[in-house]
């Protein structure tokens, strides 16, 4: 082994560890009025990892990949396209945070210290080979996630967030350590592929359990159903770039190692974990649909949105085809813009005072009062609704056609004739802003920073996205070949 | 490239397109003038459209194709069957800005954009020859409508627009999952070689019937026609007009385009779904347009029983039934549009559409009486008008698979006679009774300039519907040969030998002329 080349794979890591430490110095002797210095070079430390694992998805002398470390860690096309993706969530959510936190007084240079240890971990996370290297990057973002939730230290909600997310994150790393160590003992190894040989044939009760419980316990960080259930609490209850940082990084980190545990470690006992998806996510789309319908929170109202979102995304992995994980990466970058831009319309949504407004009611007569933010606002709920000509049907598109190739007819059926019951909490969304007369709550303008965001999201889901379709899906075939 | 050397079809979708965005950011006076040119000038391009179709020519025309999105192109051409729809399309869009000109007041730039994006969508459904570019644009149509109906509508209007919008989707998504499977089967999403790929029989019924989900809705046939009549008496004016005129049609042109000539054998399989549906549509929704109170809730119902008639002509299998299941689609665009905009003009002057509430309007308004009289004639379907001329050959083309549900179905013409005479003597005989009616100015100029030029192509189609046939003649006759092999047998059991020479004079140019 190498220590050079694992030391060159590992470098995006590397680059964030050593500036994340650095800045956490920063932090520590330059007080609260290094906020901005620190933000803006956690920004710059991200674009240089952005930079390196672009190099590694495109440079063809990487197009192998590369084992690091002793087969802990794997450098591939399909971990560099996710932490394309992570990174690129991360530094909106840096982007959109001091204003925010100005407005309520909190913002510190912690914030953009933690997100960059958040963002290692999931770089781990989408990397990892090994059951070890994987719970250490789950716990290492988990952990700062934690801690984020409850930013506003003196905010109730966002104390009582992180506190819920906390107690049932734990409870799902545990069963999550649980199953682990069910798979170590039975295959004998925590390496992917040592389980994907030993695991083979039909699973004795012992393995299976472990299989359910691994499975279980990412349910719950890519926040399925039935281990849904802090989601919307959270997303509540945290500061809303924080929310959005939530709502993206960490789920695309989450799913990308999801994708890689059953493609990889047991890919060996399909029909076992197939059937687990199937119901994992027709349950997503399902409830995502039908709890949101009632939701009075603008917040909550997308945290279900993202339950539902992930669905469908676990469609694309149902089929457990290279066609359906490709499908699903182009999803995930789709649904980046669609969250991101919903999320950082949310952060407009303020009254005279800069106070943050999330009831959907002030959202009334939007369209009259701010029509730029309102079409935007329509463009994001008709897109993830999925209705044509916006992009985000394209997304949906590709998992139904990966799991109509994969023969799984009825699934696609029924997971399409669900969505018709998400379209219906959208459309509320739509009228609220354009038919309602206008409540006349928001009333700040917004900043550039923000209204640059939104209209960048926006232009990326509208029907110019489609042209996009030549240039990335080649590049998320490539990405999941890597797989397989 | 095509006849014109230049890209025709994507200039008639750019145009609106671009006009539609710029509409967003003007004032009230500007967008209406811009909407009104935009949609002139889409008319004259649609104008030479027609001059330039080459009658008798390749089956499509106008190609154009550019490899867009990797998955799917963005390909687009026309057979007649689609020219003679985008000509509708064209030709009812001014019409509708027209009538919009004074009635909507609040958000206008919005409202015109709305509007000349809807044109986009329903010029880009009838030109699209690759499927997912088909359904793409297909389903956008579901967010201008939306929003048409939802803030530009009357009182129910959120209840209606929920309606609609979610009715059309749960058709249509399934049909998505019958095109991803297709498209896998068959390796292409190119419309033209669909429709001579000749998909495995047993595979055929379930694509159909997905198929079946999204048109049937859209048509609508019964039972899934309820969102209709919510939709149109919520909808302003222009809105039903569009929506009577053009939307419906996607239903059978969708028909006409995919079930029939994909999945023939599927077809004639289901041929007693179709029938027995239409059926009850012809006689059930007619009874109810009798007793009807709401004058834009009685023509909806009236939509409904004549797109029965469209797909009881489609599903005859043979040359009479399709031209004149086409014939009436055009027809029908026409005449309910119109009967819409008449409805609208007097809801402009009295802000009722209750039918009680009017009453002796020749009186005080003799040119409204006179086009409302044609207009309703048209829709009952007396000879001279365009109705006439659809109704009688989708009629005959259906006696010849089966007589007794031609009986029904003229049984429903003679109900359709029914109410819209009943409705015609309630608006416009009898006194004068209410003080306000009798203020009412009668037709201003714009209102003329509106119903005028309907009135005269319900003429012309009637009078001399050679034109409105020659350019669909071809594709009908494609479409004939291609089914041909599904047509159910006649239940008519005529001697063998007449038979085959009475079909034989039908295919030729003068036996088809001496036909009507």
């Amino acid at each position: 082994m190498d220590y050079r080349l694992s030391l060159i794979f590992t470098l995006p890591e590397i680059i964030l560890t050593v500036s994340s430490l650095i800045l956490l110095l920063v932090a520590a002797f330059g007080g609260v009025k290094s906020a901005r210095l620190v933000t803006i070079l956690s920004v710059a430390a991200l674009f240089g990892a952005s930079a390196y694992a672009l190099e590694f998805l495109t440079n063809p002398s990487f197009e192998f990949g590369g084992d690091a470390f002793y087969g802990l860690y794997r450098m591939d096309g399909f971990g560099s396209f996710a932490k394309l993706l992570i990174y690129f969530a991360a530094i909106i959510s840096l982007m959109v945070a001091p204003r925010f936190f100005k407005d309520s007084g909190a913002y510190r240079p912690e914030y953009p210290v933690l997100i960059l240890f958040a963002t290692i971990g999931m770089g781990m996370m989408v990397s990892a080979v090994d059951l070890m290297t994987l719970y250490i990057g789950l716990e290492l973002n988990s952990l700062s996630a934690y801690v984020l939730a409850s930013f506003i230290r003196n905010d109730i909600r966002s104390s009582e967030a992180g506190l819920k997310y906390f107690v049932l994150g734990a409870l799902a790393s545990g069963m999550l350590l649980f199953g682990m160590s069910l798979v170590y003992g039975f295959a004998g190894s925590t390496s992917f592929s040592v389980i994907s040989d030993t695991l083979t044939g039909d699973l004795s009760t012992g393995p299976l359990i472990g299989v359910v419980l691994v499975l279980a316990g990412l349910a719950f960080k890519i926040s399925a159903v039935p281990f849904h259930m802090w989601t919307p609490d959270v997303y509540e209850g945290a500061p809303t770039p924080v929310t959005a940082f939530f709502a993206s990084a960490p789920k695309v980190a989450a799913i990308a190692l999801t994708v890689r545990v059953i493609i990889d470690a047991f890919g060996g006992q399909t029909p076992t974990w197939q059937q687990i998806i199937v119901f994992v996510a027709l349950a997503s789309i399902v409830l995502g649909a039908v709890a949101a319908i009632g939701q009075q929170n603008i917040k909550r109202l997308l945290a279900y949105s993202s339950i539902n979102n992930v669905g469908f995304l676990l469609i694309g992995l149902a089929a457990g085809t290279e066609q359906g994980v490709s499908a699903m990466l182009f999803y995930l970058v789709i649904y980046l813009a669609m969250t991101l831009g919903s999320f950082i319309c949310v952060m407009e949504m303020r009254d005279a005072d800069g106070k943050p407004l999330e009831s959907l009611s002030s959202l009334a007569g939007l369209s009259q009062t701010r029509p730029g933010l309102a079409a935007a606002f329509a463009v994001f709920m008709f897109s993830l609704a999925g209705i044509p000509p916006l992009f985000g049907f394209w997304g949906k598109f590709l998992v139904f056609d990966a799991a109509v190739a994969a023969g799984m007819l009825p699934l696609a059926v029924i997971g399409i004739a669900a969505s018709v019951i998400g379209a219906f909490y959208y459309i509320k969304v739509v009228k609220i802003i354009y038919f309602d007369d206008p409540a006349g709550e928001i009333v700040r303008t917004g900043h550039k920073t923000e209204n640059g965001l939104i209209a960048l999201m926006a232009i990326a889901v509208s029907p110019l996205g489609y042209l996009a379709i030549p240039l990335l899906a080649p590049v998320t075939a490539t990405a999941a070949q890597a797989l397989f | 490239m095509n006849q014109l050397d230049f890209p025709i079809l994507s200039l008639m979708m750019g145009l609106p397109m671009l006009a539609a965005i710029i509409c967003l950011f003007v004032g009230a006076k500007a967008a209406r003038w811009l909407a009104l040119v935009t949609t002139l000038v889409l008319f004259a391009l649609g104008i030479v459209l027609w001059a330039n179709y080459d009658v008798g020519g390749p089956q499509w025309q106008y190609v154009e194709r550019l490899e867009l999105f990797g998955t799917f192109a963005w390909a687009l051409g026309i057979d007649g069957i689609s020219m003679m729809l985008i000509m509708l399309t064209v030709f009812l869009m001014p019409i509708c800005i027209g009538a919009s000109w004074e009635s909507i007041k609040d958000r206008v730039g919005e409202y015109m954009a709305a509007f000349l994006f809807m044109e986009v969508l329903m010029i880009g459904v009838f030109a699209a020859q690759d499927i997912f570019l088909f359904y793409i644009l297909f389903e956008a149509g579901l967010i201008p409508m939306y929003l048409i109906i939802g803030i530009w509508g009357g009182t129910n209007r959120i209840y209606a627009s929920y309606k609609f919008f979610l009715y059309t989707l749960l058709g249509s998504v399934v049909m998505l999952i019958a095109m991803l499977w297709m498209v896998q089967d068959a390796g292409t999403s190119n419309i033209p070689t669909l429709l001579n790929y000749d998909f495995a029989p047993e595979a055929q019924t379930w694509l159909w019937l997905a198929f079946f989900a999204s048109f049937a809705v859209k048509m609508p046939m019964w039972p899934v026609h309820t969102w209709l009549p919510d939709a149109h008496v919520q909808a302003p004016t222009a809105g039903s007009v569009i929506l009577a005129g053009v939307l419906l049609k996607m239903g059978g042109y969708g028909f006409l385009r995919f079930s029939i000539p994909m999945f023939p054998e599927a077809s004639e399989q289901f041929i007693w779904l179709i029938f027995a549906l239409s059926m009850v549509a012809v006689i059930y929704t007619s009874l109810v347009a009798l007793v009807q109170q709401d004058m834009k809730k009685l023509i909806a119902y009236s939509s409904v029983a004549h797109m029965a008639i469209v797909t009881l002509g489609l599903f005859a299998f043979n040359r009479q039934g399709i031209e004149g299941a086409i014939i009436v689609m055009l027809s029908h665009g026409l005449v309910s549009g119109a009967l819409f905009l008449c409805v609208g003009v007097i809801y402009d002057r009295l802000h009722t559409r209750e039918i009680d509430r009017y009453g002796g309007l020749s009186i005080n308004m003799p040119k409204y009486a006179v086009l409302f009289m044609l207009f309703t004639m048209a829709s009952i379907g007396l000879p001279g008008t365009s109705g006439f001329v659809g109704e009688f050959l989708s009629l005959v083309g259906l006696y010849k698979v089966n007589s007794w549900v031609t009986l029904v179905a003229t049984t429903g013409i003679i109900l359709g006679a029914g109410y819209m005479l009943y409705l015609y003597r309630r608006v416009a005989f009898g006194e004068l009774v209410h003080e306000d009616v009798k203020a009412m100015p009668d037709l201003s100029a714009r209102e003329m300039a509106l119903l005028a030029p309907i009135a005269a192509a319900v003429m012309w189609m009637g009078i001399y519907p050679e034109s409105f046939m020659a350019p669909i003649r071809g594709d009908v006759g494609t479409l004939v040969a291609r089914i041909d092999r599904a047509a159910p047998e006649g239940d008519a059991h005529l001697k063998m030998g007449e038979a085959k020479a009475a079909t034989k004079a039908h295919e030729t140019e003068t036996g088809h002329g001496e036909s009507h």
